[in-house]
């Protein structure tokens, strides 16, 4: 939490940083998971994923962050190879 | 010296604040402010960005992104627009954004009325505004510079709303004296952006409104709470300032009339309250020492000021133009927890309806009468016709 400056009413306020909402990936149900076979490296779920919790690789390669990973689904749903399926968190 | 009505009053205000950027959605009987304001920016007469909003939500939303980057803003809005608006009212206030809006004062349907009342406005004295009420075009205008002074007063640092009721007020053709710019700008300096609570400043991101646990919450909140406290003393040093700047009275918490020695005190609020000054110089006229407390703030509430004005008087009459159903008249239960005898209450002008100089008169002569007769506390909807015709 930010103290604002000296002499400024004081607000509450959050510095942008990895995980400032805490580790999401527990309110997930469903788990995507990728199948790199079926991947054309298009980054189209790169793209959608809300929470920026899919990574890209220097060789374009995407894996999912699965500590923010919320579990909406939308990368499953956007894939054009479909190559996400969502796997029930036990 | 002009010729204005109360919503144009409020548009030159804006202009002598140099408001920045102004957001809103037009509703009668608001319109008129924002269309002279955008006339005046159209013109070049005054300089601003003008957002055309598709809503009084996104009106103030836009307020509030626009003041989280340093500008001064403005919006106003009425009745239906203020409800649709209610969220955003609430971010405002929470956020501490020093925005000013102007409030016409309009009946909530069902049924579908545009006339005067003052529950719309009252509906929101929760949401952490400093809210005032306007008796004249020429105090509509006066108060729009002294509202950004306060709001912006470091010591404060919440918005301001301020009422003016519909077409008695809004649309009455007054003289105005218009602000001297350099004496309004003598009176309010520019925003500083460094002193804003929530700034948005692209080398320093942060992010404004995130969640927030119970663990932390009260603690912001009891800021607010402070800010208020010491928003009486900034507003009535306000309205000394500009008094001084303008050479006109201004009024800050309350505006006492001729009630030092009254035996019957009527509180008032809003346009109605000239003619009850009528009424009470008519009383004294005819030997009943009346007299009239405005109440020009509503939040913070002025309680203290009121309970030591009518401390002598045999009679207070609470005149209401809103309701709290299933509690009583507003401003009248409000007030009455810092009396020590219990005033009455009368609810009057609802819907748009006159309260004439002879009501106030008559209310005063019944408040007496009731005070005499020992019935204390007693609540009366004034002017009453039946449903029939």
């Amino acid at each position: 939490m930010n103290k604002a400056k000296k002499g400024r009413a004081k607000v509450a306020l959050s510095k942008p940083s990895e995980g400032a909402s805490g580790l999401t990936g527990l309110w997930r149900l469903r788990r995507p998971v990728i199948d790199p076979a079926k991947c054309t490296k298009c980054h189209l779920c790169w793209l959608y994923c809300p929470e920026g919790a899919i990574a890209r690789g220097a060789d374009g390669a995407v894996w999912m962050i699965y500590e923010y990973c919320k579990g909406c689904g939308v990368c499953s749903e956007v894939c054009p190879s479909k190559s996400i399926s969502l796997v029930k968190e036990g | 010296m002009i010729i204005a009505t109360g919503n144009h009053a409020v548009s030159y205000g804006v202009r002598a604040a140099r408001a920045e950027v102004i957001a809103a959605y037009p509703i009668t009987p608001q319109t008129q402010i924002i269309e002279k304001l955008a006339e005046l920016i159209q013109s070049g007469e005054m300089r601003a960005k003008y957002i055309r909003v598709e809503s009084e939500h996104s009106a103030m939303s836009a307020c509030i992104g626009a003041e989280a980057c340093g500008a001064r803003t403005f919006t106003a809005t009425s009745s239906h627009g203020l409800a649709y608006m209610s969220e955003m009212v609430f971010w405002a206030g929470m956020g501490r954004f020093p925005i000013v809006m102007a409030v016409v004062n309009r009946t909530l349907a069902p049924p579908w009325s545009i006339w005067n009342e003052h529950t719309d406005m009252l509906a929101l004295r929760d949401s952490g505004w400093i809210m005032m009420m306007c008796e004249s075009a020429q105090e509509a205008h006066d108060t729009t510079v002294m509202a950004y002074r306060i709001a912006e007063d470091e010591r404060v640092l919440q918005p301001v709303m301020f009422g003016l009721d519909a077409f008695s007020l809004s649309h009455t053709a007054e003289n105005l004296e218009l602000i001297d710019q350099e004496a309004a700008d003598g009176f309010l300096p520019p925003l500083d952006p460094e002193r804003l609570p929530v700034y948005m400043d692209p080398d320093n991101p942060v992010t404004f409104g995130n969640l927030l646990g119970p663990d932390k919450m009260m603690e912001f909140r009891h800021l607010i709470k402070e800010a208020f406290g010491r928003a009486k003393g900034v507003i009535e040093e306000a309205a000394k300032g500009l008094s001084k700047a303008t050479g006109r009275e201004q009024h800050g918490l309350i505006e006492d009339y001729r009630s030092s020695d009254a035996e019957v005190v009527i509180l008032a609020m809003g346009a109605s309250s000239g003619d009850c000054k009528d009424a009470v110089d008519i009383l004294r006229d005819e030997g009943i020492k009346a007299g009239m407390v405005r109440v020009k703030t509503i939040r913070p509430f002025p309680g203290d000021e009121i309970a030591a004005s009518v401390r002598r008087a045999k009679a207070v009459a609470i005149v209401d133009r809103d309701y709290s159903y299933g509690f009583g008249g507003i401003i009248g239960r409000e007030a009455a927890s810092y009396l020590s005898k219990k005033p009455l209450n009368y609810i009057a002008g609802i819907g748009g309806r006159d309260i004439t100089v002879e009501d106030f008169r008559k209310i005063a002569e019944d408040a007496l009468a009731s005070a005499e007769r020992g019935e204390p506390g007693i609540e009366k909807w004034w002017g009453m016709r039946g449903l029939e015709g």
